[in-house]
């Protein structure tokens, strides 16, 4: 097991690994994507008090959540980058920043749909919001001083010192609906207890958030394998790769 | 049909929050295929240019 996590280190084993993993996670990706869909608008019931509106949840909660998690991941990763200077860490981490970045984007712009027919305003200066985009901005940070920096290997030392800095706000993002009185609506599923929701909305719920987790785990593996091949460019390997595919 | 379409009236809401969402993922499949295609043939070009001195 320990060799095999001592080979994944190295770029080029990780290069050919992920390549052969990326279409399985692909296909699981769609799968659980066209069922949670079919089941997220056509069987879930309408909502009693939100009518169909409510249908923007199994969009904007997965994105919400993976906007959350992939930070976490890109911090965790930049700290392993930092600590044991492993290069796969630094490469996942950075790989991960364009992706969250969007997810942020997503759950914000649906947020701000969602809330225009609900609570009558795009936008409202409420805390969990207020947070999620301060969450975009630290995205937007680590990505402008990745590409700031020449040398990438100093480049991934900064952008991860930033990023565990950002990783307080996480917490605040989670705990900003019961901390201060938002206009945002409380937890449903991720707090003690049985979530309130009925299970007819949390199965779409549940089945686009591991969606939207394979989806990640497909695009930060091709990510990773674009920022190896550029790293890398003077190695044997990719050389050689060159030339076969030439 | 029509009425799964027309969402309760909540149609243009819901419907433009999944054609986001469908847009981002998309830009998210898309933009490392074509990365990893301009990588492939500026190195290739390299390689060449390596071949021919």
């Amino acid at each position: 097991m320990l060799k095999f996590f001592h080979r994944m280190a190295s770029p080029k084993y990780f290069y050919q690994f992920a390549g052969k993993l990326i279409p399985w996670l692909g296909v699981a990706c769609l799968g659980f994507l066209l069922v949670g869909l079919y089941d997220g608008l056509v069987l879930a019931p309408t909502d009693y008090q939100q009518g169909d509106s409510y249908r923007i949840m199994f969009v904007h909660v997965p994105a919400a959540w993976m906007s959350m998690f992939i930070y976490i991941v890109m911090a965790g990763a930049g700290a392993i980058g930092l600590i044991w200077h492993i290069k796969l860490a630094e490469v996942i981490a950075i790989s991960s920043a364009h992706i969250g970045a969007s997810f942020t984007f997503l759950a914000l712009v649906t947020g701000s749909i969602w809330g225009k027919p609900m609570w009558g305003a795009w936008w409202v200066w409420d805390a969990r919001l207020t947070s999620e985009l301060i969450l975009l901005f630290l995205y937007l940070g680590v990505i402008a001083l990745y590409n700031a920096v020449e040398d990438k290997r100093a480049a991934a030392r900064a952008t991860s010192i930033l990023a565990l800095v950002g990783v307080v706000n996480i917490p605040i993002i989670h705990y900003s609906v019961e901390w201060w009185n938002t206009l945002h609506q409380g937890p449903t599923v991720t707090k003690f207890g049985a979530p309130s929701i009925t299970i007819d909305m949390l199965i779409p719920l549940l089945l686009m958030a591991v969606a939207f987790k394979l989806f990640y785990a497909t695009v930060v593996l091709m990510r990773a394998r674009c920022e190896i091949l550029q790293r890398e460019r003077n190695s044997g390997w990719v050389r050689e790769l060159v030339r076969a595919s030439q | 049909m029509n009425e799964f379409f027309h969402m309760g009236g909540y149609a243009f809401y819901v419907w433009t929050s999944y054609g986001l969402a469908l847009l981002v993922l998309l830009a998210n499949v898309l933009s490392p295929i074509l990365l990893k295609k301009k990588l492939l043939s500026q190195l290739a070009r390299r390689e060449q240019r390596a071949g021919r001195s």
